[in-house]
């Protein structure tokens, strides 16, 4: 039955299924766990980045090829919720058609833009999902009347899933409200995502894409039609970030340029995959727990770091919180030189 | 025998995971033209990139006068005097005919000597002096590829197929090109399919088959004896 | 000479059978490569159409092909090197952030220089900022080739992670440096204002940056098509292989092509900063999106595709600017489709050996 669910890709390392299985308890009770506000809305975070982080290890990782507008995808689902949400009225029909409409169109942009670059080659892709990524970006805060600028759009989601909706008193200390419904289909919803993914990847369809990574020429001669098998797993792999986008929009409540669309989530995308092990799917998982929670923990050291060399030339300023993504960077670069495998590569090998 | 230019010895050269060389043994005798036959993916062109350095020898010695060249970076080995015909011919098609010519003249600009001798031996090069090298007819570049090895004196040619896929007016005039560049007394490796061609132009013989030389000896040995072609060639002579 | 004595007569026949002619292309064929070359007085008689009043066209075409001329300056570097040795590299907007940085930081030091009246002092100054920017951005360039580019050759893949991530490191270095505030400069004195030409404003900034990347242009084609060098640039972006084989250091040439290239991307960086009187940090990366459609569409290694498509871009930028604020960007990447729709392989596509 797990090994069924899992689409038998099961973790191949004790110590991998061991921390796999921790999260998992973890986030499937980390209102109970970890009461409070801030580390709910970090699990809830989490829940949705591994499924981010997953689409696009289907994409990275198992297809080899570089998007940059990953976060775009993501963003159309955030959009789609919250334009649904305005123009609809609150109402889970409004979640409903604001999520597939983001979808879909995340997949037919998906599909364009593979349709002009990997046609040609695959390195197109990367710089024209970078092109058109910015362009959606400046757009969406230049178009004020549609999507509310710079400034975002805050909207309403069904009164069942906002702290106002009680239904019971209290379970082990924790209220019993729509806070918590809605953290539950934060983290349903994206157990199911991730299931998918893993399916999809263990499928027939998935080896054919783990085949033209290793050598596109091979596959091609063996008869894959590679332009085709790619095009659809950006599509899917975009499809997918559209939903987690939806999810996020729920979850906060708010979609802004910076909240859901920025380059800095692209670059946090990027980094999990790679740190947590490209082409692994369960990497998705560990990438997205260590780098949120170091996110939301570390910087406060760093803050700390730099008030003590206070005095000290350059080293206060490369230590302050705001160069967090200068030693991201430094990370990534390293990563990708010496550890491309990612932590569960390691894991598995040291088994 | 003449001191080798060039010899191999046990050569083995892997491409990704195959394992196209298994112990190449083969000498080159200085002034000669070794030619090197055998049926198709044998092993021929990578013998000859091997010793170009485009693919890396995984075990054996490559001697060029002596020197083992086995790790040489190709440039220097280009430059120890080594001319380079490659099957695909290699020709820049976005440059004209001349400049084609001005790189292949490593060492200094181009002897004017040298250049009227390839125009009378191949004249459409004189008459596509300053087109591009792309809108040459096919005999015409494989004209051009062998021109530019030509266009300075090399210890050593390595020329693979200079024949292939071309009419037979245009071999013909290959075929004179080699034996001017012959009658000067050059070193040649020649790889060729059209063992017409090659009876005439060969002096010694190296025969591969499954990565390895098979048979070696003198050219007319191999011509005049039917049956010992047969046996080594079998299916791959056009021509004969 | 012994070898004139060996040759024997042609056989008649052997000439008639082979005749070597060069295929006759007909008129549209004929004028095919030439056809990209058009499009830019193309766009600007569209614009024309598009545009009202005269003069307005005037004063956009001219900052359009200033803003082309800098974006060709910085990209030029990005599709040799890409043509050459296949390595894409998504940090060269670097370059470009710290080529303003370096540049203008010298300029603020002139100040005494820049805000004189003296045009003679005026150009030392530059001259300085501009030396400056790009031995900082060559000897960047330098290094990282070495440490990040050199260790990924031949995977693409690496390739893109490693250059981005070396991008946000730099820009990060960058920050450390100069502090997080975008740094606002002031043209020198001589370039600054406008001259009028029939009854249009044209910014003489905008005037001395055409001249400059025009100059440019012309100076790398010659440096392409009449140099040695430039046949070893050439040939190698078509078959690097066959380029080694004749005893050429390719690795060498594209060490050099790659610190070129860093380099004019710092002269672009510095520009750009004095077009914009403003720099920050992140001008790098936001000026990489129009870099990256330039290339695309002129064709990966093409210099010429790149000098075209910079044109096109610069144009199309000014002209739907003027007209509608908000479709700038969308009109370029709708400009880049249908490039590629036209030439799947950019403008001028580069003939690569198999």
């Amino acid at each position: 039955m797990l090994v069924k669910l899992l689409s038998g890709d099961s973790p191949r390392s004790p110590l991998l299924a061991l921390i796999l299985l921790a999260i998992l308890i973890a986030l499937a009770f980390a209102p109970f766990l970890f009461p409070g506000i801030r580390s709910v809305d970090t699990a809830a975070r989490i829940c949705i980045f591994i499924v981010l982080v997953a689409s696009y290890d289907l994409l990275l990782g198992y297809t080899g090829i570089v998007s940059f507008a990953h976060t775009m995808f993501f963003g159309m689902g955030a959009y789609g919720v919250a334009l649904a949400s305005v123009h609809m009225g609150r109402g889970f029909d409004a979640l409903a058609v604001g999520t597939l409409a983001g979808a879909a169109l995340a997949a037919v942009f998906a599909f364009l833009i593979a349709l002009f670059s990997l046609r040609v080659r695959a390195i197109f892709f990367a710089m024209i999902t970078l092109a058109v990524a910015s362009a959606v970006a400046v757009l969406v805060s230049q178009l004020s009347q549609i999507t509310g600028g710079e400034d975002g759009l805050t909207f309403l989601i069904p009164r069942e899933l906002t702290p106002a909706f009680r239904f019971g008193d209290e379970l082990f200390g924790v209220r019993l409200n729509g806070k918590l419904l809605n953290y539950y289909l934060v983290f349903l919803a994206s157990l199911a995502l991730f299931l998918l993914l893993l399916r999809i990847v263990n499928s027939p369809f998935g080896r054919v894409l783990q085949a033209i990574r290793e050598n596109d020429f091979r596959a091609e001669s063996i008869g894959y039609r590679v332009v085709a098998y790619r095009t659809t797993a950006t599509c899917i792999s975009a499809a997918v970030a559209a939903f987690a986008g939806a999810l996020y929009a729920v979850w906060i409540r708010y979609v802004g340029p910076d909240a859901v669309l920025s380059f800095d989530i692209m670059l946090d995308i990027l980094l999990m995959v790679v740190i947590g092990g490209m082409g692994t799917m369960y990497g998705a998982v560990i990438g997205a727990v260590l780098l949120l929670i170091a996110q939301n923990y570390l910087q406060e050291l760093m803050g700390l770091g730099a008030g003590a060399f206070e005095g000290v030339p350059i080293l206060p300023e490369l230590l302050s919180a705001d160069r967090w993504l200068l030693w991201l960077g430094i990370l990534f670069v390293l990563s990708v030189y010496f550890f491309p495998t990612g932590i569960v590569g390691r894991l598995r090998q040291g088994r | 025998m003449p001191e080798p230019i060039l010899s191999l010895e046990g050569v083995f050269t892997d491409i990704a995971q195959y394992h196209v060389l298994q112990g190449v043994d083969l000498t080159v005798p200085a002034g000669e033209v070794t030619m090197l036959l055998g049926r198709n993916g044998v092993g021929k062109t990578t013998t000859l990139k091997t010793v170009m350095g485009h693919w890396r020898a995984r075990e054996g010695r490559i001697l060029l006068d002596g020197t083992d060249i086995a790790r040489t970076p190709t440039p220097d080995i280009a430059r120890m005097g080594v001319g380079y015909v490659p099957e695909d011919m290699g020709i820049f098609a976005n440059l004209s005919v001349e400049e084609n010519m001005v790189l292949a003249a490593v060492t200094g600009p181009i002897d004017p000597a040298r250049r009227d001798w390839i125009f009378s031996v191949f004249p459409p090069l004189k008459t596509f002096w300053s087109s591009a090298a792309g809108n040459l007819s096919g005999g015409q570049k494989q004209m051009l590829s062998i021109a530019r090895a030509m266009i300075e004196e090399r210890r050593l040619y390595l020329i693979d197929e200079p024949t292939k896929g071309l009419a037979p007016a245009i071999i013909s005039t290959m075929a004179r090109a080699l034996r001017e560049l012959k009658a000067q007394g050059a070193s040649i490796l020649l790889v060729e399919q059209n063992f017409s061609v090659a009876k005439a132009l060969g002096d010694g013989v190296q025969v591969m088959d499954d990565g390895r030389v098979i048979w070696s000896g003198r050219m007319a040995e191999l011509a005049g004896d039917a049956a010992l072609q047969e046996r080594l060639m079998g299916l791959s002579l056009e021509g004969a | 000479m012994a070898h004139a004595e060996q040759r024997e007569a042609p056989p008649a026949g052997d000439e008639v059978a082979h005749r070597p002619t060069m295929t006759r292309a007909g008129l549209t064929d004929r004028l095919a490569p030439w056809m990209p070359f058009l499009l830019v007085p193309v766009l600007a008689v569209l614009g024309w159409l598009a545009i009202p009043s005269t003069s307005s066209w005037l004063t956009l075409t001219v900052s359009g092909l200033a803003m082309g001329m800098m974006i060709f300056i910085m990209a030029s570097g990005l599709t040799l090197v890409f043509g050459l040795m296949d390595v894409i590299n998504f940090g060269h907007g670097a370059f470009v952030s710290v080529g303003a940085f370096v540049g203008v930081s010298m300029l603020l030091v002139l100040a005494n220089m820049t805000e004189a009246p003296s045009l003679m002092l005026n150009l030392l100054a530059m001259l300085a900022a501009v030396i400056a920017a790009m031995v900082a951005t060559g000897a960047l360039g330098w290094a990282f080739e070495r440490v990040i580019v050199k260790p990924v050759y031949g995977a693409h893949l690496k390739q893109i992670l490693v250059t981005m991530g070396g991008l946000i490191v730099i820009e990060q270095l960058i920050v450390v440096l100069w502090g997080p505030e975008e740094i606002y400069i002031l043209r020198p004195e001589a370039l600054q204002g406008a001259v009028t030409f029939a009854g249009a404003a044209l910014e003489k900034y905008r005037l001395v940056a055409v001249g400059i990347g025009l100059a440019l242009f012309i100076a790398m084609r010659l440096v392409l098509r009449r140099t040695k060098i430039g046949l070893i640039v050439r040939a190698g972006v078509e078959n690097g292989p066959m380029v080694e084989a004749m005893g050429y250091r390719l690795r060498r040439v594209f060490i050099g092509v790659f610190i070129a290239g860093s380099a004019l991307a710092g002269l672009g960086g510095v520009m750009w900063g004095l077009y914009q009187e403003l720099i920050t940090a992140h001008m790098g990366q936001e000026i990489m999106i129009l870099i990256f459609i330039v290339v695309i569409i002129g064709g990966l290694g093409s210099v010429e595709g790149c000098f075209i498509g910079a044109l096109l871009v610069g144009l199309m930028q000014n002209y739907v600017a003027f007209l509608e604020p908000k479709a700038a960007l969308v009109s370029n990447i709708a400009l880049m489709v249908a490039i590629l729709m036209w030439r799947p392989q950019g403008m001028i596509p580069v003939v690569k050996a198999k």
